[in-house]
């Protein structure tokens, strides 16, 4: 897969959640619509799954001019082996440029794979995707996809480049682009692709599965409250929770606060939780690392309490309170109580 | 049955816990002034390899590949009762990527013969990516089974486990040989055993190829049994056996920097500095205050 004459396709990805195509996915799509006009090249979709070509429309009016569908019943539900070769084996005959994938659960199973087989680069948990050119000694290079992501614990921001190897890919998390407008005007084409694997690739076997339904909406939410690695306890997130529950908000947590248990990992908040862009968002015992300001840096209002003044939570911050806050939330409870 | 198990680590710079010791004078990192640590999520997956180890039987390997150095995380799986360990580290191995990684991992892993399972953390904690595992599967062939909180049964030829997805759990089964990625919610690692830290806390990686585990056979000349476990049976002293590229018989151009399609164009140190916060005093009356304010413009309601 070394050639990079022509500009291929960008294609992403789509997975399929109850039926219904993620919202990544479709966040996806608006943001492959803005690249290939930058590429001046098409959109193209990939739908796999069982009764899923009913899906299409919706993924040509999110900004697909293409639809790939493999609709098959052996391909429900996601198994990593099967998804990878029917995927691989479709890159591999229409040699798209750009390939883009959730950086869901799923997403971050199947895309390593798929760069494996292919011998392609893959870049994970971008929070830009951009076009820019490169130069080395030896070339130039034009139209290169950056891939732009936090690494090394958030303290430095890399940008990725895959310079020789097509398709160029990357997986991003949920809520970094903004979700599409449907276009109902939009016209593309569905594409049917055989399914045909071997038995072996099926040596997987899905015995149960247990989806508790969301009761967390971190992305609608208009007011969350957040804590971090200062709320100290599991019993130190009943603070956090009451004062959500006051100014009628969700709880929200920073990766430490969810690895140490304290909270679910439902509530995370940063570039491995939700991205979130509240009316209020208060940060609590959250130092500010910047894979968690990836997550919430957009909220309108930004408000941080932290007992060290130097947490870089306060550059992002539009008020900051230096104090505990096992004391200064309980005085916000109060005065929010007796504002009525 | 008795199980074949390799546990694939990293020795990373700890992102986690960082102090100002490791600050640039201009708010950035200084990434080389962090402390080296054994990645957390490696280090649960080394315990249920000797959680399976000790309820089934068998041998647990660990395999690291990094600079000389990273041969403390081998000295720490040895403490914590690892059987063997090696050391992949050479030149050409430098500036590797997720899937030269994967490349000269696998090649290592096709050294030591017949293996039931492959165990890694589900990611690590300086790039994140969780991409080695998956990549390593296929380089193998293996099946694999990616986000792992809970090991639920190895049976005769299979092993059923379940695996965290998006806003629930799913119970898979995968035929052995398997490639499995462990989380932290699986277990709480275990301590290092104070015994095992006096036997092996002057190990040292020697170069030995081709592979060669007769040392670890109490009844072999050149084995050198360092303690009795508590069955009884004799335990022979681990190496930290070191490979180059030419004992595992990589290709030049797969590994390293060469072997990677991923380059870092641009770098940018993020400066963590206070910025334009209004900043409220924590009093009853800087609080109310605020909250007035918030009312006011109809951010609060």
């Amino acid at each position: 897969m070394a050639s990079t004459d022509g500009i291929g396709e960008v294609w992403v990805f789509v997975q399929v959640d109850n039926g219904c195509a993620a919202e990544v996915s479709l966040e996806l799509l608006g943001r492959a619509r803005e690249l290939a006009a930058e590429l001046r090249t098409t959109v193209g979709a990939l739908l796999l799954g069982s009764r899923v070509t009913s899906l299409a429309e919706g993924l040509i009016q999110a900004g697909a001019d293409s639809v790939y569908v493999a609709d098959d019943g052996s391909l429900a539900p996601y198994l990593t082996q099967p998804y990878a070769r029917v995927i691989s084996q479709l890159i591999r005959e229409r040699a798209p440029e750009i390939v883009l994938y959730g950086a869901t659960t799923t997403g971050r199973d199947l895309a390593p794979r798929i760069a494996s087989i292919l011998r392609t680069g893959l870049t994970a948990d971008c929070t830009d995707l951009r076009i820019g050119s490169h130069s080395t000694k030896e070339r130039e290079y034009e139209q290169l996809l950056y891939q732009i992501r936090p690494a090394f614990g958030g303290n430095i921001i890399a940008t990725i480049i895959s310079p020789d190897h097509r398709p160029q890919m990357a997986t991003v998390r949920e809520g970094v682009f903004r979700l599409p407008v449907p276009d109902s005007r939009r016209r593309g084409k569905i594409v049917p692709v055989p399914v045909a694997l071997p038995a072996e690739e099926f040596s997987v076997q899905v015995i149960s599965r247990s989806l508790e339904e969301k009761k967390v909406d971190l992305k609608g939410a208009s007011i969350i409250v957040t804590g971090g690695a200062g709320v100290g306890s599991k019993d130190g997130f009943a603070l956090i929770r009451e004062l959500a529950d006051t100014l009628g908000g969700v709880a929200g947590a920073t990766r430490a606060a969810v690895d140490a248990g304290w909270i679910g990992h439902e509530h995370q908040i940063g570039q491995t939780g939700t991205t979130v862009r509240p009316k209020l968002y208060i940060a609590a015992g959250v130092s500010g690392s910047v894979q968690h300001r990836a997550g919430m840096a957009e909220s309108a209002r930004i408000l941080a309490i932290d007992t060290d003044p130097h947490a870089p939570i306060f550059s992002v911050a539009h008020y900051g309170i230096v104090g505990d806050l096992h004391e200064v939330i309980p005085r916000i409870i109060r005065a929010y109580r007796s504002k009525a | 049955m008795s199980l074949r198990i390799v546990v694939l680590a990293k020795q990373v710079p700890d992102t986690q816990n960082i102090t100002g010791q490791a600050m640039n004078e201009d708010g950035t990192v200084n990434r080389a002034a962090l402390p080296a640590v054994f990645n957390p999520e490696d280090l649960n997956a080394l315990e249920e390899a000797l959680r399976l180890r000790e309820s089934h039987g068998g041998r647990v390997t660990v395999i690291t590949m990094g600079p000389p150095a990273a041969s403390q995380v081998l000295r720490e799986s040895l403490y914590r009762g690892a059987d063997e360990t090696i050391l992949l580290s050479d030149g050409p191995f430098a500036g590797a990527d997720t899937l030269a990684t994967s490349y000269a991992l696998a090649m290592a892993v096709r050294r030591i013969g017949p293996y039931d399972l492959i165990f890694c953390g589900r990611q690590a904690i300086d790039g994140d990516t969780a991409q080695v595992g998956p990549q390593l599967a296929e380089k193998l062939g293996l099946p694999q089974i990616t986000c792992v909180s809970r090991i639920d049964l190895v049976d005769d030829g299979s092993i059923t486990a379940t695996r965290s997805i998006e806003g629930g759990f799913e119970t898979v089964r995968a035929p052995l040989p398997a490639l499995l990625t462990i989380t932290g919610e699986a277990n709480d690692p275990r301590p290092p055993s104070s015994r095992l830290v006096m036997t092996y806390k002057h190990a040292d990686a020697e170069l030995h190829r081709p592979y060669d585990d007769s040392y670890l056979d109490p009844e072999d000349a050149g084995a050198e049994v360092c303690m009795i476990d508590r069955h009884g049976r004799p335990v022979c002293r681990a190496r930290i056996v070191l490979w180059d590229i030419e004992a595992v018989e990589a290709r030049r151009d797969q590994v390293g920097l060469r072997g990677s399609p991923t380059r870092v164009k641009k770098i940018t140190s993020v400066q963590l500095f206070p910025g334009e916060a209004m900043m409220v005093e924590p009093t009853d009356e800087g609080v109310t205050a605020l909250v007035r304010e918030l009312t006011e413009e109809h951010i609060l309601g």
